[in-house]
């Protein structure tokens, strides 16, 4: 029963999800659940808490690998790959529970999210000159631009361990976007945020969904925030699909209205 | 071919042709392996309650037997010796508590594992300033301790069981049974089983994490001495020892960090094993490989079962 | 007022991303560099080069192969010791095997085997993690120790079953065997020392050093964003065996002047170099340096410090005593700064970038 959007959906599938299951030991976490996202669009994955939406991002850059059902990404279908695998094909994401590498600086942290694009060999990384450092050059530049895109250019060299929570966040998208991804997806990328800050946040979405041409999967709870910057919403609960379509389908949709936003009395 | 045979088929033969000396050489493993698991035994009751991985658990042991045999030599009655040993490990729990723990709670695991490496070297030179650094002979008849064997005819030939041997096993298993006992049925063991799930939830219902790490280090330090006693009546007492006592580590990986069973069978597992590897397989590359086959037990088991013999099987998350 | 960046402006990313970007910075090591270069081998006596600068270099590198393993990479290794053998005996067989290469030469590729070896107990670094990883690779520790000293092709079936150091010149100079002046000794190791840590600061600064590190602080997240988590853990033991086994190499041929694996290459060795990485500060550079020269120069400093103030020392006494102080001093030093002697050097640098004024 799976609604189908031509009109809306913005291009072609860029990926797929086809009824993937997916289990640990006897709990269910994701059950039969299919559906896509096209290129170009802002595609949100809302549901209660446990509902499967971060095992089903996990699914997707193959950290966890689904009993059943098929992935089919840029065309290639698979069931279960290596997470650098899918790193290297273009699937890039951020957090729920900020995952940045503590010990390194804001700027290490976001060339680290370059290692894919860098292969100077390591006799030259030995001397850091002639290849590797142009390498590196060539590379800084590219991260100073995401630095002045995030609005990060005063924390650049502080050890990302001492940021709070907000530029933690943010400097994750940042090392997310060094990776150049088709696919971004963001876990929860305004959790625990003020209004000031997602608003800055949700800007930074907006504009790299415009400016870079990609993709976003994003999970989150603020329903405003949800409702406004996505193209499509998928519903999940229990590890099962509710419902599937725009935002304004899915407000009006009954059954998630009953579970989710509260039968109305 | 002749390779193949004689590492797959010979030894195997080997055991069939003389099952008396198989079944000396899996008596012999056992009781090794009772030894190593009661290290080992020591070593997980600290990690379950503080987190920290005691490398000095191998010198507590030499430690507490060095000072039972010092303390008799010094003239004391060996009850009394004995009962200040005792006296001498609830002082060292309790320093360690205040002098190590304490200032260092909650640094990272390793800081907390090179601090015991600290007690170590300090326990070693204290220890040899003391008592002097020459090996002691364990004073086994005045602790009442049997000595000579049994030998039983069995299998077309004779089987020896040292009396130390068997007494080193049943006490081993009454203090196995004191524990759970300890830790399942009093109030004290049940802190201590809500400490070693989550340090803050215990705190927040009113657990002393101080005085419940006094305890489990004096629990260790009583293991320790137990233990330094029937080793010592095997061989001497000297810091010698301690080589034998990293042994417990492979034991650990077996069993896991967290698991008393998985001590025991773990030890059992490591002592029989190596044992047998050595008077059967050794002699193929000119002998001596017990110093390194528990390791590489340990090791091939722990590419198939990361989480150890009794560990539940971990689920990543992110 | 000294030391201070303000005023030093970078004007293109090449700069930014020096070692030390600092003006100050720059001179202080040019100093080290001539004090080491020049200063101790004219001035010093052979006290000072035999007793306290060549341990220290020969430990400064195994501790850098250490931290990059433990420190920057994060994976806890016991068998230092063992790798170091490696080294030693590859530099053994290939002297004897091509005498007419030069030792310098052999005592660098001597790393080489030992990466390999490395390599090989590295692999179930994938799978054991943590202190099931250090215990691991006490597999190694153990079993290397038993081959040096069981195959007997190793040292060259010596009556003696040790290492024996030839004479090996180097252009004309004697620089191993009982002949080798200290000065010259000291030379040949101080150089390898300063290359190899420069070779280790770049690896560390570029890509390499930044998965390892990615790896170290988050390896689920570093595996997401493509880093291979085989590769850049075989990697790391790799480079860190490489510099255990050039360590072990020099320690045989430029220090010891021959000797057995039982005694230089035992399990406490291994300990002694986990020791100067964790004092030194973990993922340091010069944390390394700090933590072999404080560990490898306290037994001497105990030795010949105690009776200078009054504390007479007999022999068997003095060890224990060592021991009881060694032991108290890493308790002490983790207490008070367990990030090591390199956060301290840090905060007191700055300190000395407010200096005169509190902040």
């Amino acid at each position: 029963m799976t609604v189908t959007h031509e009109t809306i959906g913005k291009g072609e599938v860029l990926l797929a999800v086809d009824q993937v299951s997916l289990s640990f030991g006897g709990i269910k976490a994701i059950t039969d659940v299919s559906f896509d996202i096209r290129k170009g669009e802002i595609r949100a994955i809302i549901g209660p808490n446990g509902a499967g939406k971060t095992s089903m991002l996990n699914v997707i850059n193959g950290f966890y690998h689904p009993q059943q059902g098929k992935i089919t990404f840029k065309g290639q279908t698979r069931s279960k790959m290596r997470p650098s695998v899918a790193a290297s094909q273009g699937i890039a994401r951020t957090f729920q529970n900020v995952a940045l590498f503590k010990g390194m600086s804001t700027l290490d942290n976001i060339m680290s999210g370059r290692t894919l694009k860098m292969n100077s060999h390591f006799f030259w990384q030995c001397f850091r000159h002639g290849p590797a450092m142009a390498e590196e050059i060539r590379h800084r530049e590219f991260v100073e631009d995401i630095i002045d895109f995030l609005e990060i250019q005063a924390i650049r060299k502080v050890p990302v361990g001492k940021l709070p929570y907000g530029l933690q966040k943010r400097v994750e998208l940042g090392r997310a976007l060094a990776m150049e991804p088709d696919l971004l997806l963001l876990d929860e990328p305004m959790a625990g945020m003020n209004l000031e800050e997602k608003e800055d946040m949700s800007r930074f979405i907006i504009d790299v969904n415009t400016q870079y041409g990609t993709t976003i999967a994003l999970i989150e709870h603020d329903m405003g925030v949800v409702m406004d910057l996505s193209d499509r919403v998928v519903v999940l609960e229990y590890g099962r699909k509710l419902a599937d379509g725009t935002p304004d389908e899915v407000k009006a949709d009954q059954n998630v209205i009953d579970a989710y936003l509260g039968v109305a009395h | 071919m002749d390779i193949l045979f004689k590492v797959l088929i010979d030894p195997f033969l080997q055991m069939g042709a003389m099952p008396d000396l198989f079944v000396q050489t899996i008596w012999d493993g056992f009781v090794t392996g009772v030894l190593y698991a009661l290290i080992a035994l020591g070593f997980v009751l600290i990690f379950k309650a503080s987190g920290v991985f005691n490398f000095a658990q191998g010198i507590m042991v030499v430690f507490a037997a060095l000072t039972l045999v010092g303390l008799y030599e010094m003239g004391l009655p060996a009850p009394l010796a004995v009962l200040v040993t005792l006296g001498v490990m609830f002082v060292l729990a309790v320093a360690i508590e205040r002098v190590v723990l304490r200032p260092l709670v909650n640094q990272p695991d390793i800081i907390l594992f090179m601090a015991t490496f600290g007690i170590t070297y300090f326990l070693i030179g204290l220890g040899e300033l003391i008592f002097g650094g020459n090996p002691k002979q364990m004073i086994t008849d005045q602790l009442y301790l049997p000595r000579g064997a049994i030998e039983v005819k069995m299998l077309g030939g004779f089987v020896q069981f040292q009396k130390i041997d068997i007494a080193a096993a049943v006490i081993a298993v009454v203090m196995i049974v004191a524990l759970a006992v300890f830790f399942q049925k009093t109030r004290i063991g049940r802190a201590l089983r809500a400490v070693a799930d989550s340090h803050k939830a215990a705190l927040s219902v009113g657990i002393s994490l101080n005085q419940i790490w006094v305890i489990v280090w004096f629990t260790a330090g009583i293991v320790a001495l137990v233990t330094g006693i029937m080793w010592g009546a095997r061989s001497d007492v000297s810091f010698g020892l301690q080589v034998i006592a990293l042994k417990a580590l492979p034991v650990l990986i077996l069993g896991g960090f967290t698991s008393v069973p998985g001590a025991i069978v773990g030890g059992l597992i490591i002592g029989i094993g190596e044992k047998l590897g050595e008077f059967y397989w050794g002699p193929l590359v000119g002998g001596g490989i017990e110093s390194w086959l528990a390791y590489c037990i340990a090791l091939g088991f722990l590419l198939f079962r990361p989480q150890g013999l009794f560990g539940d099987k971990i689920i990543e998350r992110i | 007022m000294f030391y201070r960046e303000t005023g030093q402006f970078k004007t293109n990313y090449a700069d930014d991303m020096a070692v030390f970007p600092i003006l100050q910075d720059r001179i202080g090591i040019a100093l080290i560099l001539v004090l080491a270069f020049v200063v101790i081998p004219l001035a010093g006596s052979n006290f000072l080069l035999s007793s306290v600068m060549i341990p220290f270099l020969v430990f400064s590198l195994a501790s850098i192969g250490l931290n990059i393993l433990t420190g920057y990479t994060g994976l806890i290794s016991l068998g230092t010791g063992a790798f170091m053998g490696v080294g030693a005996y590859a530099c053994y067989k290939l002297t004897t095997l091509f005498p007419e290469v030069n030792i310098v030469v052999w005592i660098v590729a001597s790393g080489f085997f030992s990466a390999l070896v490395g390599v090989l107990f590295g692999l179930p670094s994938l799978r054991i993690k943590g202190f099931y990883l250090a215990v691991a690779t006490l597999a190694a520790q153990f079993f290397l120790q038993w081959c040096f000293t069981r195959i007997p092709w190793l040292y060259n079936y010596n009556a003696s079953g040790a290492i024996e150091v030839g004479q090996r010149t180097l252009f004309g100079i004697n620089v191993t065997g009982a002949k080798a002046s200290l000065e010259a000794r000291y030379m040949v190791l101080l150089t390898i020392v300063t290359v190899l840590t420069w070779v280790a600061s770049n690896i560390m600064h570029g890509r390499i050093g930044r998965s390892f590190m990615a790896v170290r602080d988050m390896d689920i997240a570093a595996e997401l964003m493509g880093i291979d988590l085989l590769k850049t853990k075989l990697l790391a033991f790799a480079v860190s065996s490489f510099y255990a086994g050039v360590a072990g190499a020099a320690m045989m041929f430029l220090w010891y002047g021959g000797g057995e694996a039982n005694d230089a290459f035992n399990i406490n060795q291994s300990f002694l170099i986990l020791f100067m990485v964790i004092i030194g500060g973990l993922g340091s550079m010069i944390g390394s340096f700090f933590g072999a020269a404080f560990i490898s120069m306290l037994p001497t400093v105990l030795k010949f410090g105690l009776p200078a103030l009054g504390i007479p020392l007999a022999g068997a006494t003095a060890e224990h005593l060592t021991y009881i102080l060694v032991g108290a001093l890493i308790i002490f030093f983790l207490i008070v700064e367990p990030h090591g002697l390199a956060r301290l050097w840090q905060i007191g640098k700055q300190k000395l970038r407010m200096w005169p004024f509190p902040y």
